[in-house]
């Protein structure tokens, strides 16, 4: 075996004992959700701790399609966020702060999913740059105010480079100046949603509109 | 404008690789709610309109529905732009598709008041 071949393998078997280090999570533990199974989830916009603005509704408008295939009724986000605006909550702050009874009351909605934006954006480096979105989520019984489900959804997206540096000084330019009118943020969101709601073990159940919707719970 | 349009190209080029799995037509909804959220300049509420509306055509000639808060969205739209009775019309649509609206739906229909 030359040294090549040797750094090959021990470089797929690196990569293979990373994936299988991210299988190793614990099941969530799903008794409260089955006992107050939503039809129906209000997304309220995310309290945002990133250092990007843009990220409240960069991320809060790519929640709604994975919520919806998962099988629940999604309330429209925006025309949510506009009349809780008119109705004195200027703020994601103020709405998350909202009494659940009287969300309940106003919406009908079921559960209301309280979103968290820790990072969203992009940390530039000299040849590259790595956009990062990452969120946790509580979903929370509007009856009872029981938590029904949490989780944590990361995604990272990178460009690396190529070897020659010039070329790669040019690329990252302009790399950069297309990342600004992209908000490449917005689709890493995607990911990291998808990383959030759709792990059999510890994402979001199915729900009613699904067809792998379990009836026995 | 340019931003806006590489946004929902963006957009629609993800929804079309998700399409067939999808129970919904998503068209570019996410992308037009993204976009009522910059610039108005970019993409005007006429403009949201027109792409929702296109979108709906396509989903009717495949006979796919519409996602969750879809007609919702367009009669807020609608309302925006002054079309009152086409605003409560889809309101009215996104409550008989989707009954768990039907309480803010209501609320909604209150506040768009008849000419």
């Amino acid at each position: 075996m030359s040294i090549r071949t040797w750094l090959g393998c021990m470089a797929v078997l690196c990569v293979g004992a990373l994936t299988s280090g991210c299988q190793t999570v614990k099941p969530y533990d799903y008794t409260n959700f089955h006992a107050h199974p939503p039809r129906s989830i209000l997304v309220l916009p995310p309290l945002n701790e990133s250092t990007a603005i843009e990220g409240t509704y960069g991320y809060l408008t790519t929640v709604t399609r994975p919520v919806a295939e998962r099988g629940y009724y999604v309330f429209p986000v925006a025309v949510v966020d506009q009349f809780m605006k008119d109705n004195g909550l200027p703020t994601a702050n103020e709405m998350q702060e909202a009494p659940l009874a009287k969300v309940a009351e106003i919406t009908g909605a079921d559960a209301v999913l309280f979103l968290d934006l820790k990072q969203y954006g992009a940390h530039y480096q000299v040849l590259s740059s790595v956009v990062t979105v990452e969120v946790f989520a509580k979903l929370v019984d509007t009856r009872t105010g029981i938590l029904l489900w949490q989780g944590h959804g990361v995604a990272q997206q990178g460009s690396g480079g190529s070897g020659n540096i010039l070329g790669d000084l040019i690329s990252a330019a302009i790399t950069q100046a297309l990342n600004k009118h992209t908000d490449r943020a917005h689709q890493v969101s995607r990911l990291a949603n998808a990383n959030l709601f759709f792990p059999e073990e510890t994402g979001l159940p199915y729900g009613p509109y699904s067809p792998k919707y379990d009836k026995a719970h | 404008m340019i931003r806006a349009v590489l946004v929902l190209g963006a957009g629609l080029a993800l929804a079309g690789c998700a399409a067939p799995q999808s129970r919904y037509e998503w068209g570019s909804y996410e992308e037009v709610v993204y976009a009522s959220y910059l610039s108005h300049e970019d993409v005007p509420a006429e403009k949201q309109v027109e792409l929702l509306e296109k979108d709906y055509q396509v989903a009717r000639s495949a006979n796919r529905r519409m996602p969750p808060g879809w007609h919702a969205h367009l009669g807020y739209l609608y309302y925006q732009v002054g079309r009152g009775d086409q605003a409560r019309q889809e309101l009215m649509t996104e409550k008989a598709e989707f009954p768990e609206s039907a309480v803010f739906m209501d609320r909604l229909l209150a506040n768009v008041k008849k000419p």
